[in-house]
């Protein structure tokens, strides 16, 4: 950036792709105002509004806390409410707006991504518990410290960034995926939780934990900072602990 | 067309709806649930609450401290009956979520830990760090996920509630994924759509914050309740609107003029204390607050910024730790879309549009005046919150009657009649209108956007922090000729696949509808309470108006407004007394 001067409009090249009209995806260039405050949605919205009112994309918050607005600027996955046009000022190339890989395509940049919600519900991302105690009976006691174990975790804002990223779900779709593994160990380390066994049938098929490569992606693009590469790494050694257990002492149980 | 039947059909996948639908399960495991959303449910607004849930924890407080906060916070208003109500199923709601896994920050001990909020006299705000509603509303959406009777029709657009003989029987929704027009038939329909704040300029609000529940039971005739009550948050981003959250106050964050002044002070607020007082400056009620801010840049004691005037919210006396560990996600918003880090700078601040204390009309259990038809949450008005929400109990409303909403709709859809034939011939309609008038309409000059900003410039010109009688006669005349050019609107997209310019043509309409509503209840008015101010009826006028708006569409398509008495139980109208 340093010395060239602001430029007054800045290219964007965005992924068109209508179903009803077209078999194949394409590109469009829209050329918007350029601002110094401007967020990447920003553009969108202004083309929208005032250029292309069949531009169709998923938004909401423009905060980064729905999780709505992932898509690939310049081949990366970003949340578009959160990253700043300003960053592609000095280049002379368009801003490549696509939407999110490794998902199929709805249309535009609107991926179709119902296989997350049924990963989430495969995992159990919910507290488990052998019995539930009464309201009346109180708050389950949880220290800062027993929070802190798992509060990184709770942070996905399941905006479908890293399943974008992870080479392994760009290969095999049926990889339960960083997210959803994340947030099975969200609740397998919350100490109010008694599901980590359950979950662990679940997790420990060929599909689960052990397809990871530990390419790190993930934890790379994630704007959150949860860490779902660190999550399955813990998951794939506390199931190795857990098989090395049921062969050693068969008589525990678990 | 596709036609599905359900017991019970909730509108709106947030706090209060999904707390709804967990109710109608644990109610009556026999019935079967439709949770109908236009957004994946864990992207609802919900998610962007960051401060706090207020309910009485701690052995200091009280049930009725808490009433008490809350009614002379909505400057008496609010129904008391709701109120008694609602603080005291407050405790247990909070602690369920407890039990479904919400991870509220804790004391060193383990128990959960709360903090002080604005006009509250005690400290009775949950929090989880400033990330409140994002962990309340995650925790919900996933516990739901174990109810095996919820169904969910994620990304579906309602277009229109389906009613046959005075009795609510289910909707008609935009599959947005296909384009395809449902018929989802119930015996009951509960509305948690959220809020309206896109109906302003420079909003809090997500953008599918559209009024869609209101307008929905405003067509069929349900009145909608208090619509003149707006409420402005004093502390938002310049340019972006994103809310800077009441706990950066309660956590000893200050306001400041242009000169360094804690300018509260000059306001009836109290006195700056070296401490966080309650009730008290920085902690005084959001209306009031708003309302200096006004008053401060009109004596010429605000900072002109880009987006025009701000204040300063000052935190770095409270150095990295507090900042980093209560409020870290200001932190992160600041340096995020503010590029300013307030550990070691202050924070550009302006009111912002944020809540609404309207809504949809409905009783303590629920309950709107049509049969089969209820509401709860920001869509609903019970009334809690009178003329100005306290921060940190709207996300407990959503609980507490979402839950109750829940337990009602359970109760009349287990009584309740199946659907008529009529409504399926309703749909067909519905689905021939919206063919004619978007899919296949062709010409027009009108753009939404240019429609959409008219609208946003007349409703805060008229109906902004400080109103008048003229402002808002001229707003309401800009409202009527904006629903006439609206029919002239241009349309490209005609495809069925995701096409969002069909859902913000809709959802424009829906907006117009509404703001025609707050304008028309603020011009009826004539007094100034909590957050409606005249400044040509500059004082609170109980002879006259202590009671709701309740306004319909009348023949001619504009607003009727008339008056429902509040409900006082135990407190008396008084004199907010803030700081002395």
């Amino acid at each position: 950036m340093g010395g060239s001067t602001v430029p007054q409009t800045i290219t964007l090249e965005v992924a068109r792709y209508r179903p009803e009209q077209e078999s194949e995806p394409s590109f469009d260039r829209f050329e918007v105002p350029f601002r110094d405050d401007w967020v990447v949605l920003d553009a969108l919205n202004y083309i929208k509004d005032r250029q292309d009112g069949t531009l169709s994309y998923r938004w909401s918050c423009r905060m980064g806390v729905c999780g709505s607005c992932g898509m690939m600027v310049n081949g990366e996955p970003t949340l578009t409410c959160a990253t700043f046009l300003s960053q592609y000022a000095s280049s002379s190339a368009p801003v490549r707006v696509e939407p999110l890989s490794n998902f199929p395509v709805i249309r535009d940049l609107v991926i179709e991504m119902s296989d997350f919600m049924e990963k989430l519900k495969s995992v159990k991302a919910w507290i488990l518990r052998d019995r539930e105690k009464p309201v009346s009976e109180g708050e389950y006691l949880q220290t800062p410290e027993q929070l802190d174990g798992y509060k990184q975790y709770s942070m996905c804002i399941n905006c479908m960034l890293c399943y974008a990223a992870c080479p392994v779900y760009g290969l095999d779709p049926l990889f339960t995926g960083p997210a959803a593994i994340a947030l099975a160990q969200r609740y397998n380390m919350d100490s109010r939780d008694e599901g980590s066994g359950e979950r662990m049938d679940i997790l420990s098929r060929d599909d689960g934990i052990w397809a990871c490569t530990f390419v790190g992606e993930c934890s790379e693009v994630c704007p959150k900072n949860v860490d779902p590469a660190g999550a399955i790494q813990r998951y794939k050694l506390s199931a190795t602990l857990d098989w090395f257990g049921s062969i050693l002492a068969p008589w525990s149980g678990r | 067309m596709d036609v599905t039947g359900y017991d019970v059909l909730i509108v709106g996948g947030g706090g209060a709806g999904l707390r709804a639908a967990i109710a109608v399960a644990e109610t009556d495991p026999r019935l079967s649930v439709a949770v109908v959303s236009k957004v994946y449910p864990m992207r609802s607004h919900t998610v962007s609450a960051e401060g706090g849930a207020a309910a009485v924890i701690k052995p200091d407080d009280s049930l009725d401290d808490h009433a008490y906060d809350t009614i002379s916070g909505g400057d008496w208003l609010s129904d008391q009956d709701a109120v008694e109500a609602f603080v005291r199923e407050a405790p247990a709601e909070m602690l369920r979520l407890e039990h479904w896994g919400c991870p509220w920050s804790r004391e060193p001990d383990g128990h959960v830990a709360v903090r002080p909020f604005g006009g509250m006299k005690k400290e009775r705000t949950w929090f989880a760090a400033d990330k409140t509603g994002f962990h309340m509303l995650h925790a919900l959406f996933q516990t739901s996920l174990k109810y095996d009777p919820v169904t969910r029709y994620d990304e579906c657009f309602v277009t229109r509630l389906l009613v046959d003989d005075g009795r609510v029987q289910g909707v008609v929704a935009i599959e947005l994924m296909t384009g395809r027009v449902r018929a989802i038939t119930a015996r009951a329909v509960i509305l948690a759509t959220g809020g309206c704040g896109r109906i302003f300029p420079f909003t809090t609000n997500a953008n599918i914050k559209n009024g869609d529940g209101m307008a929905l039971a405003y067509r069929v005739g349900v009145p909608l309740k208090d619509m003149e009550f707006v409420q402005y948050h004093p502390t938002g981003l310049p340019f972006t609107g994103i809310l800077i959250t009441e706990a950066a106050r309660s956590e000893g964050g200050h306001l400041l003029n242009k000169d360094g002044y804690r300018y509260l002070q000059d306001y009836d607020l109290g006195k700056p204390q070296p401490k966080p007082a309650l009730r008290s400056m920085e902690l005084g009620p959001r209306d009031r607050l708003s309302q200096a801010f006004v008053k401060e840049h009109e004596r010429g004691r605000t900072i002109e910024g880009p987006y025009g005037p701000v204040v300063h919210l000052d935190l770095r006396h409270l150095g990295a730790k507090v900042i980093n560990s209560r409020i870290p996600f200001v932190r992160e918003l600041c340096l995020k879309y503010q590029n300013i880090d307030p550990i070691h700078e202050m924070i550009p601040v302006r009111p912002v549009l944020h809540y609404m204390m309207g809504g949809v009309h409905t009783d303590i259990d629920g309950a709107t005046p049509m049969e089969g038809l209820f509401a709860a949450g920001e869509a609903a008005c019970v009334s809690i919150n009178g003329a100005n929400r306290l921060g940190s109990n709207s996300l407990t409303e959503c609980l507490v009657f979402g839950a109750r909403a829940g337990r009602s709709a359970a109760a009349f859809a287990a009584q309740g009649k199946p659907p008529s034939h009529a409504v399926v011939a309703q749909a067909m309609d519905e689905n021939a209108r919206l063919e004619a008038q978007y899919l296949r309409k062709t010409g027009g000059k009108e753009s939404i956007a240019g429609i959409r900003d008219e609208m946003q410039k007349a409703v805060e010109d008229g109906a902004g922090i400080y109103r008048t009688g003229a402002a808002l006669e001229e707003a309401a005349g800009k409202l009527r000729r904006l629903q006439e050019r609206y029919a002239d609107i241009r349309l490209d997209d005609h495809s069925r696949t995701f096409n969002t310019e069909l859902t913000s043509a809709i959802e424009l309409s829906y907006m117009l509808d509404v703001a025609e509503t707050i304008v028309g209840c603020a011009l009826q008015r004539r007094e100034s309470r909590g957050a409606h101010q005249r400044t040509d009826f500059a004082a609170r006028d109980d002879a006259h108006y202590l009671a709701h708006s309740l306004v319909r569409r009348g023949q001619d398509g504009s607003p009727q407004v008339e008056y429902l008495p509040v409900v006082v139980t135990r407190w008396p109208p008084a004199e907010r007394v803030y700081g002395r």
